[in-house]
């Protein structure tokens, strides 16, 4: 027997898809502003296993020379980002629902459990409810790294008026480096989220959208 | 075994399930597609507007309030970091507009033009007290450079030489019509508190020599307020108006404001 379950709540899934286009256009416009300056890289000392970014990039996505561009949409989209961002924070908060979202003493050692089966490295299915402990870890991970985001965006925004949050975050410089490799997170974070999702299924994703979830229901006595 | 009969009630309650979600999934893709199409048009009329200075004009306003939330935040108490002197080096070279000819820097005038108009000799000028401060040099590309600067404060020369106008525009001597017909010369405008800010000067040395023609010789701004596009080199003219002066990044694309 089947039976709807409400899932995620409305704010909750505006504010998630309104967001969508919000962070891409944040990364796209960083990127055209991260062009001017392309200093970061992987590697050590004299030797370099990648660099952020190789010409290539660039010109594929058509984000040479766009500084004031990149400039005044970053400066206009940040507001929404942070509105937005602070009206999910605001409403789990008053709702109740960063029961669900918050971590607690169980969810690491349930995060690694759930990470062991989707590498097909452990059989113990995660358990069936609205957030495993993986899911809790990342969905709060994401919201500090907004923070993150917003704090180091200031930092290097403001770094005079802002010079007391400058120097918290280890000065300007450092400042930037933080913004540069919070973005690259997101990148991450959406990547295994997106493969996430389309292994949870239709299912999984309309409730996203709908904010219900089909759920069989238990049977008390056997049919 | 037989296979479980499935009670009627239950295949009609699936049923109903079944058509319930059917029902609420076509109305909130509908919702959602509406939403996605509201969303491309306002992105859609937005990236269609004219541009003013090199901007699409929504963008300039959205600029524009943003300066006014800076500027009602603004406390010109609040200082830049200063470094250690040995962490100051050299910083890049950035600038060459209006630099291009030689600058005849003996018997440097710079020429204030307010209710009056007169010309203040660079001897005068430095003859207001001195100031040194190690700070960063910012780049609006996203570089910056630790440098020692010393020179007189902008507050000072105004408050001796200037009157209290909304507006300070910074100009290099006008050197005519380069070949294109357009002005070469460099400007940069200034409002009146990141003017009055404490480490907004008028340097001679740079790193304790005296300034470089690169640099910006024989007397250049440096603000620890504001992005290195503003902080001008050759500095020739001063004008004290209530009206925004002109700025030359500003007319290309760039935040007139540009505050720290």
């Amino acid at each position: 027997m089947k039976r709807l379950e409400y899932k995620h709540p409305r704010p909750v899934r505006w504010m998630h898809w309104f967001n969508v286009p919000l962070l891409f256009g944040m990364i796209w416009s960083g990127l055209l502003i991260y062009w001017a300056n392309d200093v970061y890289r992987i590697g050590f000392g004299e030797w370099t296993l990648f660099r952020f970014f190789p010409n290539w990039f660039y010109q594929v996505f058509g984000l040479a020379h766009r500084l004031a561009e990149g400039m005044a949409w970053h400066f206009t989209i940040m507001w929404l980002f942070a509105i937005n961002g602070l009206c999910y924070v605001l409403y789990t908060f008053i709702s109740g629902e960063w029961r669900h979202l918050l971590p607690n003493r169980n969810s690491f050692r349930e995060a690694w459990m759930v990470v062991l089966h989707d590498l097909h490295l452990s059989k113990a299915e995660p358990p069936r409810r609205k957030f495993n402990g993986a899911q809790q870890f990342a969905y709060t991970s994401v919201i500090i790294m907004g923070a993150g985001s917003l704090l180091t965006g200031l930092a290097i925004y403001k770094p005079t008026q802002l010079a007391w949050l400058t120097n918290l975050l280890g000065g300007y410089e450092w400042a930037r480096w933080a913004h540069f490799w919070l973005t690259l997170g997101y990148v991450a974070f959406f990547l295994v989220h997106i493969s996430q999702v389309i292994r949870a299924g239709w299912n999984n994703f309309r409730a996203m959208v709908t904010g219900f979830e089909v759920a069989p229901v238990e049977e008390v006595s056997g049919g | 075994m037989d296979k479980p009969t499935v009670p009627e009630a239950i295949a009609a309650s699936d049923a109903k399930v079944e058509a319930d979600i059917r029902r609420m999934t076509r109305r909130s893709f509908a919702t959602g597609a509406i939403a996605a199409m509201a969303g491309g048009s306002a992105l859609t009329w937005l990236a269609t507007r004219a541009t003013e200075d090199g901007t699409l004009w929504p963008l300039r306003r959205m600029l524009e309030f943003n300066e006014r939330v800076a500027q009602t935040l603004y406390d010109s108490n609040r200082l830049a970091p200063e470094f250690p002197v040995d962490q100051a080096v050299e910083p890049r070279v950035n600038g060459h507009v209006g630099l291009e000819s030689p600058v005849a820097a003996a018997n440097w005038n710079v020429r204030v033009i307010g209710q009056l108009d007169r010309q203040i000799p660079l001897t005068a000028i430095k003859e207001l007290p001195a100031h040194e401060m190690t700070t960063e040099l910012k780049c609006v590309e996203g570089w910056s450079r630790v440098v020692r600067w010393k020179g007189i404060r902008l507050a000072d020369f105004l408050d001796k030489f200037g009157a209290p106008t909304d507006y300070i525009g910074l100009s290099t001597p006008p050197n005519g019509k380069d070949v294109n017909g357009a002005v070469d010369r460099y400007y940069v405008g200034l409002d009146r508190p990141s003017a009055m800010h404490p480490q907004t000067l008028l340097c001679y040395e740079m790193n304790g020599q005296p300034l470089s023609e690169a640099h910006g010789a024989p007397l250049r701004l440096i603000s620890a307020v504001k992005y290195g596009y503003k902080c001008i080199k050759r500095i020739s003219v001063i004008e004290l108006t209530d009206r925004r002066p002109a700025d030359y990044w500003a007319q290309r694309g760039y935040d007139w404001y540009a505050g720290h």
